[in-house]
């Protein structure tokens, strides 16, 4: 789904422009830079790049051999989390990787929720009636919302088992079940696999595999594909054009991109977002307070999808007041 | 800078001129020495000009909302940011039906109105401002909004407090020392929790001692319904006013405050 975007005056934004190093792309040796506007999404790779699938589209071939990011510790979250109060931090995402892989997740929610808003990313693989009765304990426990986002890429155990395999939708489908009945009205998260055409009805089928689980209020999410890591072979890589340019950045509201309010952190240094993970380029610093003072380089092909679309990842896009 | 003892504090008005007349006269009956309203003058209800006789006959002072910022300056959309395709649906007709039936002269005086408006309540620094002192177009719920957030809004924007509106949900939360955030509801739509009443805060404050009150407003919503079917608005808004649950603008709800509702 394409976002309209709002045409804002120049020089509501920060766009520097600075000699690019081996990122130089596109036919350009200068990349756009977005300044952060301020800290108010802490993002956690909570559980590195290890998940118990191996999804056809992981843009960061997350698999149970991946190690190239390993699990963050509660201790390693809580000092994040204490830094995020002086930070005056909104948001809290935890992704991976598949979150509930860690073994201190339930321990790092509760400690995320005495002091906000929480969401996963996750499979729902990992869900058993046991897990689903805690978060929803912790959620009860909390004047914050406890936000689960499951990743179900098909309205068929075909269709879903094909891009994130053997087993994987009807273990998730259930666990959505498991969350509905628990009171949790989890965001389902699909990457379009389909022409634009055939959202509509993919939708309604959507809501009739989640009716059929109990689940007959859905929030469902279309996230477009970020064409790097797995799912570059799967279906195709960026064109040479998909990139972004420093033209491109000259009336765009950054404010729309996650990089302009969010942080990364993982087991070994921050990053300015959760897709880049593989790329130098989206390394800032080795610590938060660091990396809240470099700005983010739109150095990669994948920013170009969330300059198509806005920030993705974010349980809301991001949006910009059009200026006067 | 204006001085009050104990303010009337007024949400989004969406329309609902009769929600915001009975609103007034409540307030009067209620000993306070101002009435403020925090924006977003149009959307949803029948007959958007009605509003502002309402608001210049009581000395209202006004914050820009960023429904009022569109309309005034003819933009594509309410700048809500839904993505949803069903809620941006019922967005575009709320949005079409409301330039379509607002003066031109409205559109100026809207124009013209500011972002924030600061006040003293008490020995208290107030900002009044419409999503967050930030930026209006901004939700601040309560289920995602922590309070070491606000601390920074209010230390940032130099405030003991700040009262905005923008989600139509009311909350409160005081921390640290005597600073409070207020989230005052909105008079244009029930508060999704199945009474079709409205909501409005009165916040009085003796030094800096501040007390915070919401007021439920019973309206005749009967009327409003039929205005709105006379006008031809859909049924999915009518339903909310006779029914108080939210059926659209469902997308920008966390999963908490959500989860309360029926839809």
């Amino acid at each position: 789904m394409t976002k309209a975007l709002p045409t804002v005056r120049p020089g509501d934004h920060a766009i520097a422009v600075l000699p690019a190093g081996p990122a130089a792309r596109n036919g350009t040796d200068i990349v756009p830079e977005v300044e952060l506007r301020a800290l108010d999404q802490l993002w956690f790779q909570v559980s590195g790049t290890v998940c118990n699938l191996r999804c056809q589209h992981c843009f960061i071939s997350c698999s149970p051999e991946n190690h190239s990011f390993w699990f963050m510790s509660r201790d390693q979250v809580a000092a994040s989390l204490a830094e995020s109060v002086r930070l005056g931090v909104k948001e809290y995402y935890f992704t991976g990787g598949e979150p509930f892989m860690n073994r201190d997740m339930l321990g790092i929610l509760e400690d995320t929720l005495q002091i906000g808003p929480a969401t996963v990313l996750t499979n729902a693989t990992l869900l058993p009636q046991r897990v689903v009765d805690r978060l929803a304990e912790l959620s009860r426990a909390s004047r914050y919302t406890l936000e689960l986002r499951v990743s179900i890429d098909g309205v068929t155990a075909d269709m879903n088992d094909a891009i994130r395999g053997p087993g994987s939708f009807e273990r998730a489908v259930a666990a959505v079940g498991r969350l509905a009945a628990a009171g949790f009205l989890p965001i389902i998260t699909t990457m379009q696999s389909w022409p634009d055409h055939e959202t509509d009805p993919m939708l309604q089928d959507f809501h009739q595999v989640l009716a059929d689980v109990g689940y007959d209020r859905p929030r469902l999410k279309v996230l477009p594909p970020l064409r790097i890591g797995s799912e570059a072979s799967r279906d195709r890589p960026y064109d040479e054009a998909e990139a972004v340019t420093v033209d491109m950045m000259a009336e765009y509201p950054s404010d729309l991109l996650l990089c302009s309010s969010a942080r990364l952190v993982t087991s070994t240094g921050v990053w300015a977002c959760p897709i880049l993970l593989d790329y130098s380029s989206g390394r800032l610093a080795d610590t938060l307070d660091e990396a809240v003072a470099v700005p983010a380089r739109l150095a990669e092909q994948a920013c170009y999808t969330c300059w198509v679309n806005g920030a993705i990842c974010s349980n809301m896009p991001g949006f910009a007041m059009e200026q006067t | 800078m204006r001085s009050y003892r104990r303010i009337a504090l007024f949400g989004g008005v969406y329309s609902n001129h009769l929600a915001l007349s009975a609103a007034i006269e409540d307030a009067l009956g209620r000993d306070v020495d101002g009435m403020m309203c925090l924006g977003d003058l149009g959307a949803f209800g029948p007959h958007p000009d009605r509003v502002f006789p309402l608001l210049r006959e009581h000395d209202i002072e006004v914050v820009k909302g960023n429904y009022d910022d569109s309309i005034a300056r003819g933009l594509d959309d309410c700048q809500c940011g839904y993505t949803d395709p069903r809620d941006n649906h019922f967005a575009r007709i709320s949005y079409r039906y409301t330039f379509d039936n607002t003066s031109p002269e409205n559109r100026v005086w809207m124009s013209n109105l500011p972002y924030e408006i600061r006040f003293r309540l008490g020995d208290l620094d107030v900002l009044a401002c419409h999503g967050s002192p930030r930026q209006t177009n901004e939700f601040l719920w309560e289920s995602t909004t922590p309070t070491h957030f606000l601390d920074k809004l209010a230390t940032d924007y130099s405030a003991d407090v700040v009262v905005g509106t923008h989600t139509g949900l009311r909350w409160n939360r005081s921390w640290g020392e005597q600073r409070t955030f207020v989230n005052v509801g909105a008079l244009g739509r029930p508060a999704n929790d199945g009474s079709p009443a409205v909501w409005y805060a009165i916040l009085q404050a003796e030094a800096r001692d501040m007390d915070v009150e919401f007021v439920s407003v019973a309206y005749d919503h009967l009327a409003l319904a039929k205005e709105m079917r006379d006008e031809e608005l859909p049924e999915e808004f009518v339903e909310t006013i006779l029914t108080g649950w939210w059926t659209t603008c469902l997308e920008i709800l966390p999963g908490k405050e959500r989860a309360a509702g029926r839809f």
